[in-house]
This record gives C-alpha cells, sequence and structure tokens, in this order.
C-alpha cells in the first residue's frame, strides 16, 4: 500500500518547477500573457529539452513512456506557474495518436511529436458544449468539411487531431489546403485558442478504437491536475499578501475574518490533491474507474479552482481587481480549465451514470 | 503508487480471520453474559493474540506491538466485518491512557491503564466549564490542597459519559497567583464519591450525550496528580501518536454517502424517484467530488505514516472538512424527506460510522452533524488551527492579549 509519489516523480515536479522558476518568473509570464504572438517558440522549446513533449509517448517511439499520473503532475506544476504553452493540446494529441494510430501512423508522427519537430493538438468541441465524442457529428468521408472550437494553442500546431463523427479521431496538417485557424478571443492568454475552419481538407483517420475516450478521460484529468496546481497558488498568493499588506497597524492576516476566508480556501484545495492523483492513477490501472474519477476530478477541481480564484481576487481588496495583479492570470486560467472539454455540471451528471 | 496490500498482509488479514471465527461471537457459558463482559474476555485474549492495545507495553497490559498502520488498519477492518469489540473507543483510551503513559508515575500507569485497556474501567473528561469552550484555559474549577488531599470545587460541562464514567481526569485551577495557563494541574477524580453531582444535558435532538458535573468539596489524594503542579496545561497537550486512524473517518464518510444515494433513489419528487431530477443528481454529484477528495486524502495520509512522514497541512484538516461534508450530506437528505422533514427526531438514533436509517435517522443527522462540528474544537477554531499551524498567519490579537 503506497498512495505517494516516487522519488522519480518528486524529481520530475522538482525539476520542472526550477526550470519554471528560472524561465517563467513573474514578469516573463506577464510578457507572455500580454504579448500580441499567441506562442513563444522558445519558451516551448525549453519545455520541451525537458522532455515534457514525449512524456505519455512510448520508449520505442522516442517518448519517455511514462503513465499519467506523471504528466498530470507536470500538469500541476505548469498549472502552479500558470505557464503558457501547447503542453495540454500536444500532450493529448501525442497519446491519440499514440493509442488509435496505426503502425504507419505512428512511425510517421510520435518521433516527431517526442523532440518536439512537430508540434500538435487536439479539435474537438462544435460548439453548444458539444465536447464528448459521442457528440460529434463531423463528417469523416474523403475529406473534411466543417468547424471545430476551442483549439489550445493552435497558432504552435502543425499537426491537429480532429474529433470525427461516431466518435473517430482523424489528422489533419495545418498548413494544408483547407485548414484554417481563427483566433478566438479568450480570457487566459496563457493558451491562446483557435477555431478550425475545414474546407475539403485532407485527412487520415486514425484506426484504432477508443482513442477518442482514451483522449476524453486524460484531457479530464490533466485539467484537474492543472486546476489542482492553479488553485494551490491562489491560495498561497493570498496568504503571502495577508502576511505583508499592513493595515490598523498589524498584518491583515491577525484578522479573524480574512485568517477563517483564507483557511476555507486552503482547505478547498489541499484536500483534493489526492482526488486527481487518484483519477490518473486509476487512467493506468484501473479501468473500471477511470471514466468516473476523470468525471469527479475535472468537475470537483476546476470548480474549486474557479471559487478559490474568486477567493483571492476578493483577499487582495481593490488591487486584486486590477490587470496588473498577478491574481487576475490564474483567475482566467481558473476560466479555461472549468469550461474546456465540457462543464462541472455537464461532468457530474456524467459521474451520476455510474451510481 | 501501489494501492494492494501486499502478499504479507494478505497473510496477516487472513491470521486475524481465523483469529476471529474461533473467538467470537463467545460460545458456551461466556455467550450467557452481559455484553461487557464478553467484551472484556474477548480483549484479552485479543490483546494476548497481538490484535489490541498494541501500542501499549505489556507491563501495564497491552500486547506492545510494533507501530503499522496497515496491520492495524486490517485488524479494524476484520474487526468490524465480525462486529467484535475493538479497543474501548471512550476518551479514557483515547486521551487519558497515552498521557498516562507519557507524563503518567510508574504507579498511576499500574493502577490505571491495564483496566481502561480492557474496558473495565471508563473515564470522563472534566475539562469544558461554562465559562470556559474556546477559551478554555480560562477555566476556574479551585483545587486546594488540604493535608494529603486535593479539595475540588466548581463545575465541569459537555462531560460525556460521566452518569456511568469510574474517574474523571480534570483541568483544575491549583495556583491561582500563576498566569492563566500556568495555573492549571491534571487532577484525576474518584467519580463515585459524595460531593459529584452529574446531571444530564438533554440535546436538541432529544438525546442526553452529555452532562454537566458539579463538584462540592469532592476529594481525591495528593499524588493523584499527573505532572507537576501548574502543568495541567501541558499535560493535556499530550496526543495519541500512534497507529492514527486516517481512513476510517474517510470510510465512514464514503459510507454516509451511499446512504444518501440510496434515500435519493428510495424518495419522491413529483411521483418519480428523487434520484432522476436533474437538481438533486447536481447536488449528489457536488457531494460526492468532496467525499472522493476525503477518500483519498485519508489514503494520502496513511501513506505519510507508512513513510513515517508528518503529514503537513493536510493533517489539521480532517475534522472540518469531514464535518462540512456530513452537514452537506444531512442538508440534502432533508430536502429528500419531504413533509417528513417536520418529524421529532428522537430514538433517531445513530451518529457516525453507519448511513442513517429513516427519516428520524435523517433528521437525526441534520442536527447531530452541528454538534459534531462544533464538538472537540468548533469549526472557527479548526479554521484558526488551519490559518495559523497551517498556513503560517499570526496569531489573533486577542488570544496573543490574553496570554
Amino acid at each position: 500500500m503506497d498512495f505517494g509519489l516516487s522519488e522519480e516523480q518528486g524529481l520530475l515536479q522538482d525539476t520542472v518547477g526550477q526550470f519554471l522558476a528560472n524561465e517563467n518568473d513573474p514578469n516573463q509570464l506577464r510578457a507572455r500573457f500580454d504579448a500580441e504572438e499567441a506562442h513563444d517558440p522558445t519558451f516551448w522549446k525549453g519545455q520541451i529539452e525537458l522532455g515534457l513533449a514525449g512524456l505519455l509517448i512510448p520508449e520505442p517511439f522516442g517518448g519517455a513512456g511514462l503513465e499519467l499520473l506523471d504528466a498530470a503532475l507536470v500538469a500541476e506544476t505548469l498549472g502552479r506557474a500558470a505557464a503558457p504553452g501547447p503542453f495540454l493540446g500536444h500532450t493529448l494529441a501525442a497519446l491519440a495518436l499514440a493509442r488509435g494510430g496505426s503502425d504507419a501512423q505512428k512511425k510517421t508522427w510520435l518521433p516527431k511529436l517526442a523532440t518536439g519537430d512537430v508540434t500538435a493538438t487536439v479539435a474537438l468541441a462544435e460548439g453548444e458544449g458539444r465536447w464528448m465524442p459521442e457528440q460529434w457529428e463531423l463528417q469523416a468521408s474523403g475529406s473534411l468539411t466543417g468547424q471545430k472550437h476551442h483549439l489550445p494553442s493552435g497558432a504552435a500546431a502543425d499537426l491537429i487531431v480532429v474529433g470525427t463523427a461516431g466518435g473517430g479521431l482523424a489528422i489533419v496538417e495545418s498548413a494544408a489546403a483547407g485548414v484554417r485557424l481563427e483566433p478566438y478571443p479568450g480570457a487566459d492568454r496563457t493558451r491562446r485558442l483557435d477555431t478550425l475552419h475545414l474546407e475539403g481538407a485532407a485527412f487520415e483517420a486514425l484506426p484504432e478504437a477508443g482513442a477518442a475516450e482514451a483522449l476524453r478521460d486524460a484531457g479530464l484529468v490533466l485539467l484537474a491536475a492543472d486546476a489542482f496546481g492553479g488553485a494551490s497558488r491562489c491560495v498561497e498568493m493570498s496568504v503571502e499578501y495577508a502576511k505583508t499588506r499592513e493595515q490598523f497597524g498589524v498584518t491583515i492576516g491577525h484578522f479573524q475574518a480574512l485568517k477563517h476566508q483564507l483557511a476555507n480556501m486552503a482547505l478547498e484545495v489541499e484536500p483534493s490533491r489526492g482526488l486527481f492523483w487518484y483519477a490518473a492513477h486509476a487512467f493506468d490501472h484501473a479501468p473500471e474507474d477511470t471514466a468516473r474519477m476523470a468525471a469527479v476530478a475535472k468537475a470537483h477541481l476546476t470548480d474549486r479552482f474557479m471559487a478559490v480564484a474568486r477567493d483571492a481576487v476578493e483577499a487582495h481588496g481593490g488591487i486584486g481587481y486590477t490587470w496588473e495583479c498577478d491574481v487576475q492570470i490564474w483567475f482566467k486560467r481558473a476560466m479555461f480549465d472549468r469550461t474546456w472539454l465540457g462543464t462541472p455540471g455537464f461532468h457530474r451528471e456524467r459521474a451520476a451514470s455510474h451510481w | 503508487m501501489d494501492l494492494s496490500y501486499g502478499p504479507e498482509y494478505d497473510a496477516f488479514r487472513e491470521e486475524v480471520r481465523s483469529f476471529l471465527s474461533s473467538h467470537w461471537p463467545p460460545k458456551g457459558k461466556e455467550a450467557e453474559q452481559d455484553f461487557l463482559a464478553q467484551a472484556i474476555h474477548f480483549r484479552r485474549t485479543a490483546i494476548e493474540a497481538g490484535y489490541l492495545a498494541r501500542a501499549i507495553p505489556k507491563a501495564y497490559g497491552g500486547s506492545e506491538q510494533a507501530s503499522d498502520p496497515l496491520k492495524a488498519q486490517i485488524i479494524r477492518e476484520e474487526l468490524g466485518r465480525a462486529k467484535a469489540p475493538g479497543d474501548p473507543g471512550g476518551i479514557g483510551t483515547m486521551m487519558l491512557v497515552p498521557t498516562l503513559l507519557e507524563k503518567g508515575e510508574e504507579w498511576q500507569k499500574q493502577k490505571f491503564v491495564p483496566g481502561t485497556v480492557l474496558g473495565e474501567l471508563s473515564w470522563c473528561q472534566g475539562y469544558s466549564e461554562p465559562g470556559s469552550g474556546s477559551d478554555l484555559a480560562s477555566l476556574k474549577t479551585r483545587g486546594e490542597l488540604d493535608g494529603d488531599e486535593w479539595v475540588i470545587n466548581g463545575q465541569k460541562i459537555w462531560t460525556s459519559g460521566a452518569v456511568h464514567a469510574d474517574y474523571m481526569f480534570c483541568l483544575v485551577r491549583t495556583e491561582p497567583d500563576a498566569g492563566k495557563h500556568a495555573g492549571i494541574s491534571y487532577l484525576l477524580i474518584d467519580m463515585k464519591q459524595e460531593g459529584i453531582d452529574v446531571r444530564p444535558l438533554r440535546q436538541m435532538n432529544g438525546s442526553a450525550h452529555f452532562n454537566e458535573v458539579f463538584l462540592t468539596d469532592v476529594r481525591t489524594p495528593k499524588d493523584w496528580i499527573v505532572g507537576q503542579r501548574g502543568e495541567g496545561w501541558i499535560v493535556s497537550r499530550t496526543t495519541l501518536k500512534h497507529e492514527r486512524n486516517s481512513i476510517g473517518n474517510a470510510s465512514m464518510v464514503e459510507a454516509t454517502f451511499k446512504g444518501l444515494v440510496r434515500l435519493a433513489r428510495e424518495s419522491k419528487i413529483d411521483g418519480r424517484p428523487a434520484i432522476e431530477d436533474p437538481a438533486i443528481r447536481q447536488r449528489l454529484a457536488t457531494i460526492e467530488g468532496y467525499v472522493q477528495a476525503h477518500k483519498y486524502s485519508g489514503f494520502r495520509q496513511l501513506t505519510h505514516q507508512l513513510r513515517g512522514e508528518d503529514a503537513g497541512l493536510i493533517g489539521l484538516m480532517n475534522k472540518l472538512h469531514s464535518t462540512n461534508i456530513n452537514q452537506e450530506v444531512s442538508k440534502l437528505a432533508f430536502d429528500l424527506i419531504g413533509d417528513d422533514a417536520m418529524l421529532d427526531p428522537e430514538g433517531g438514533g445513530g451518529l457516525m460510522g453507519v448511513a442513517p436509517k429513516g427519516a428520524e435517522g435523517w433528521i437525526n443527522l441534520f442536527m447531530s452533524s452541528l454538534g459534531v462540528a462544533i464538538a472537540g474544537g468548533t469549526a472557527n477554531i479548526q479554521r484558526n488551527v488551519i490559518g495559523e499551524r497551517g498556513l503560517g498567519l499570526p496569531r489573533d490579537a486577542y488570544a496573543q492579549q490574553s496570554r
């Protein structure tokens, strides 16, 4: 019985955390958040050099062959730092190819995804909250024509994994004819979103069944992990502020009203660390729990993140409501985590179907 | 990460099961005794086998086993399955015994520990007073030395089990001229004497779990003090360090949630099962998120224990997290029972451990979940602890002034 992290997992988090402390300090983060350019290739290159592009890619194809828990721990660390970049879409696209691709497709793409020579993303949503494989209607016959919404980091992507009718998956190259990306005015500027317009675009279907469901469950877990990291940081920022800001001659952390608010925030977050750990663990080790726990974790944690981000604004007082205060960056990251891949309410209904 | 117990522990579980199948329930003459006698007899055997009183030295009636939280968990699970008595659950084993083992005189350990771990001796705790709740150290019950005896006068409140207790461990102000905390001593008192008046306190749900205890010229020998004069506050802070049950609480919360889902299946809204109502489903699923978080939080803490690590912040949150969940569960249940939500819960019984039964049971939880949130440190005190000890925020200005 050991429900804890291994030394390697601790080291992985430390390494990524240290990299982010150096390469994504508050000034760098702020610059990327405010930048016109949707994508910072240099920062992504640093993440690739750490091996983050190939975490879930099997070793024979040049990846690290790790489990979803390891990727979730990286997602937590990125979320804690609100790190910009294509990690989410790229990791899910790589997983989809590894699970759903033919041998030839895997040989062609996975090594390039692992080295970061090719960056990928996923195109899932079809509007009106239709994120799930069974809701997709994009017809995959001959060529692809239609729209897909909310692609994360589309500007960085060379390759797109597209969800198709009947819960299928296909790959499309973004440079191909009939493929156009249009920026979506999203609030979370750490993971810019795009709308995908397809007009007779060439595609290759991924033949192996079950990949879309794996992509869905892994995506829910990675969002839950990102939300846990982000929510923890919101609590930390608020506690730090309460220890330094003075009013009535003392630091405001002396006042019980605020102390209790901060205790409640911590209570919303810390006990749910094991929830995303288990949901990630179940993905590789407990198939009977995978879909349900991924839904529970996503619903619970992204809801907690949004609530704690609101509390963090309040705990910072007037400054918390300004563009200048960093809290807004996490607030907007919470907006993304909460809604991308389906709202908490939607996934609670899915979890309820397992009672 | 590995959630299995492994072959060594599976073998241990088999061993416990086989022990239980031959020792519980009692057979022959034993079976005719009352439950307490059966339980004491069973505990003696189970202590000999190393299954109970594991943290207690053999010299004081325990089985003195190496600390092993997994074995302790397996024993709890198997005793529960067999409905066999475990270690006596009261305040005596939880608080008095660890305190005596750490701070008591040799003769005190010999006199009080063996009977307590068997369940022969029962204890009550004389801490809270009418004017001293969260600010416990302001307590006023006085103890004055008269020759070889302490003479104690005052009043204690919220004293669970005082009606049947053999002894009380009690915080008493013996050094009126010393500071607030430094004036308190930790005394042991025989409850079966004149001058002790126990009056049950009827709770809002109708049952009487607590008591007021009036002490008028109550006497106790001079050496029935644990620690030195004026050290009572520090002595009372001694906590149970062995084999803390971190996942037992989580499984109780899970059991109560399962009962709630069952209630939602059985209840009707407009003639249809309530569980089909989207609003009810959302509320249930929201609670499930907290329940699952609590469950895996328990697994994390067990792992910290197994690795000999401090659980940190999470260890300070168990009580508030679980009482919050229980309150949410009880509020949803209250909505599900419809018109019966006007019933008097008297006789609803059952507090923790199993899901309530019937409307009275759920109404009882609707009330008792408040009691549990207050007892042993109110929710607001828990928030102070999380804020100050967990998050490192400064202590309250008022608490600092009153030291």
